[in-house]
C-alpha cells in the first residue's frame, strides 16, 4: 500500500529529534487522529539552516516528517511557506488516498513553525 | 526470509485434511443438491451430513443448522431477519459497543429503517454487566445480540448469564461465536441462545461459508430470496465443497481444542512474560483470565500501532492492530474505546494471535525483536520522554 519511497523513509527517517534552541516550532495533530508531529525549524538570515522532528504515528505520518524535514533545508521562508501538503506526498511518490488527509501533516507543522519564528521575531523586534 | 503468521484472529490457514475433503465435491461429486438424479444425490447426502455433523458439535438439531456465505451473512440475518420478521411485536434491539461491524452496521441500517437500537456499555475489562441488560430491555425489545468472544481483545461474555435475562422477558437471544468456535466449548442448550453464528475461515476451514443455529420456533425472515434452499431460510444453491470444509473443520478444531488450548496459552503466557520483562510501559487491554487463550491485545506507550506493524512485517511477521490506519478509519478502536481506553494509547494497540502453527520458537522470536522495534519508534515519539 506503500511506496518504496515511504517505507525507505520510515526504515530511515532523516532529522529524527529536538532542537533545542529552536527559532519555530510546529506542533500538529491529536491522539484520536492517530498522528500527532512536532517540527522544529533553525533560521539564519532568512533561510532554514536546520529541521528536525519527532512524531507519533503510522508509516506515512513518518516518512511525511521526514520527507518535509529534507524539503525544507536550505530554503528561504517564503520558498519554504509554498511547500504544501501536496508537495510532501509527490516527494514520496504519493500516500494511499485515506492517508493524505490524517497522516499528511507534515506540512502543516512547517506552516506553524514558520508562523511560530514569525510571532517570536516580532516579540523580540518589540522589546 | 522467515514468516511468522500472528493473526489468526483475521483469518487461518487451511488444514490439508479440510482441502482432501472438499475436493471430491469440486471434481466428481458436482451435482447441484436440489436435483433429483444421482449426482444431486450424492451433493444432498453430503451437505446433510454437514449439517447433521455441525449440530452435533453445537448441540442443536440438524434442521437448525443453516449454511450461510459466512460470519458476516449470518450475523446479518440473525439481527435484520428477527427484526423484521418481529417488528409488529417490536422494534427495539439490545447489542453492545463492542460487536463485530457485521452486527453494528446491522443496526446502524435499522436504525435507518425505525428501529431503535441499545449499545450496552463494557467496564475497563471489557464485559458488560447484566444488569445493564435487565435495565435495557423494554416491552417492545425483540432481540438481543451480544457476541461471545471479542474479535480484537479476546474477552469472553458471560453469555449464560445474559441470555437467562433475555430469555426470561421472551425475548430472542443470538450470539456472535465466530471467535469462539474451536476456542472455548459452545452447547447452544446450555448457553440457552436461540441464534448463534459461525465461520468457516476462522478454524482452519475455508472462506466464504458459515453457519448459523436458529432455534426452532424462532420468526425469522430471509434476506436473500430465491429456491426452496435451506429451509426458505437462504435463497441460493449451497456451496457444497466449502460447507463440507466447515463441517470438517469444526469437527477438528472441537475435537483437539483442549490440547491445542494447553498449547496457546503457554504461548501467550510466555509472550507476555518476555515482554514484559523486555520493554518497559506495555498495557494489557482486557482481562487476563476471561480470554480466548490465543489472543493478547497490548499498547506500547507512545508508538502507534500501523508503525509497530510495518515493522514487523518487514521482518516476516504478521500481527494486526485495532488501529485507525490499518481498518481504513481515523478513530481509534471502537471496542479498545468502549473499555475507556486513552486514545493514544488505544491507537498503539497490537493484536497478536496465535494458532495451532505457532511454535515456542516463533514468539521467542517476535519477543525477541520487539524491544529494539519499540525502542527505536519511541526514539522518534514526542509522547514518549526517555525514561533512564
Amino acid at each position: 500500500m506503500y511506496s518504496a519511497k515511504v517505507m525507505e523513509h520510515f526504515q530511515n527517517p532523516r532529522n529524527v529529534g529536538e532542537i533545542e534552541d529552536a527559532d519555530g516550532v510546529g506542533k500538529v495533530g491529536n491522539p484520536v487522529c492517530g498522528d500527532i508531529m512536532a517540527l522544529y525549524i533553525k533560521v539564519k538570515d532568512g533561510r532554514i539552516i536546520d529541521a528536525k522532528f519527532k512524531t507519533f504515528g503510522c508509516g506515512a505520518a513518518i516518512a511525511t516528517s521526514s520527507m518535509v524535514t529534507e524539503l525544507v533545508k536550505g530554503r528561504t521562508l517564503e520558498e519554504a511557506k509554498r511547500i504544501s501538503r501536496d508537495t510532501v506526498a509527490e516527494a514520496l511518490d504519493g500516500l494511499p488516498p485515506i492517508k493524505m488527509h490524517c497522516s499528511n501533516l507534515a506540512a502543516d507543522a512547517l506552516h506553524k513553525a514558520i508562523e511560530d519564528y514569525k510571532k517570536r521575531a516580532r516579540l523580540k523586534d518589540q522589546k | 526470509m522467515k514468516k511468522i503468521y500472528l493473526d489468526h484472529n483475521a483469518t487461518t490457514p487451511m488444514r490439508p485434511e479440510v482441502l482432501d475433503a472438499m475436493l471430491p465435491y469440486f471434481k466428481e461429486k458436482f451435482g447441484n443438491a436440489s436435483s433429483i438424479h444421482g449426482f444431486g444425490r450424492d451433493a444432498k447426502v453430503a451437505l446433510e451430513e454437514a449439517r447433521e455433523k455441525v449440530a452435533e458439535i453445537l448441540g442443536a438439531s440438524s434442521s437448525e443448522i443453516f449454511f450461510t456465505s459466512g460470519g458476516t451473512e449470518s450475523d446479518n440475518l440473525a439481527t435484520k431477519g428477527t427484526a423484521f420478521a418481529n417488528r409488529k411485536k417490536g422494534r427495539h434491539i439490545v447489542t453492545s459497543k463492542i460487536e463485530h461491524h457485521a452486527i453494528l452496521e446491522s443496526c446502524k441500517f435499522l436504525e435507518k429503517e425505525g428501529f431503535e437500537v441499545t449499545y450496552l456499555p463494557v467496564n475497563f475489562r471489557g464485559l458488560i454487566d447484566p444488569e445493564d441488560l435487565s435495565n435495557a430491555i423494554r416491552d417492545d425489545t425483540t432481540l438481543v445480540s451480544i457476541m461471545y468472544a471479542n474479535n480484537e481483545v479476546g474477552i469472553i461474555q458471560p453469555i449464560e448469564q445474559l441470555s437467562k435475562i433475555a430469555k426470561k422477558m421472551k425475548i430472542y437471544f443470538h450470539t456472535d461465536a465466530v471467535q469462539a468456535a474451536g476456542k472455548i466449548p459452545i452447547d447452544v442448550q446450555k448457553l440457552n441462545v436461540d441464534m448463534l453464528s459461525v465461520s468457516g475461515h476462522k478454524i482452519y476451514g475455508p472462506k466464504g461459508v458459515g453457519a448459523i443455529y436458529i432455534r426452532k420456533g424462532v420468526r425469522i425472515a430471509p434476506l436473500s430470496h430465491g429456491g426452496h434452499h435451506e429451509r426458505s431460510r437462504r435463497a441460493g444453491t449451497e456451496n457444497v465443497p466449502a460447507i463440507v470444509g466447515l463441517a470438517k473443520a469444526l469437527e477438528l478444531v472441537v475435537g483437539e481444542m483442549e490440547n491445542q488450548n494447553k498449547h496457546l496459552r503457554n504461548l501467550t503466557e510466555a509472550f507476555y512474560k518476555k515482554l514484559m520483562e523486555s520493554i518497559p510501559d506495555v498495557v494489557l487491554h482486557g482481562d487476563l483470565d476471561r480470554r480466548i487463550p490465543n489472543t493478547l491485545n497490548l499498547s506500547f506507550k507512545g508508538v502507534e500501532g500501523e508503525s509497530i506493524i510495518l515493522s514487523l512485517d518487514m521482518k516476516g511477521v504478521a500481527v494486526a492492530s485495532g488501529s485507525a490506519c490499518t481498518s481504513g478509519t481515523l478513530e481509534p478502536s471502537h471496542v479498545l474505546s468502549a473499555m475507556g481506553v486513552d486514545p493514544a494509547i488505544a491507537q498503539g494497540a497490537i493484536r497478536f494471535s496465535f494458532g495451532r502453527d505457532t511454535a515456542m520458537q516463533d514468539v521467542e522470536y517476535v519477543a525477541g525483536i520487539l524491544p529494539e522495534i519499540v525502542q527505536r519508534l519511541r526514539s522518534m515519539s514526542p509522547l514518549y520522554a526517555k525514561k533512564e
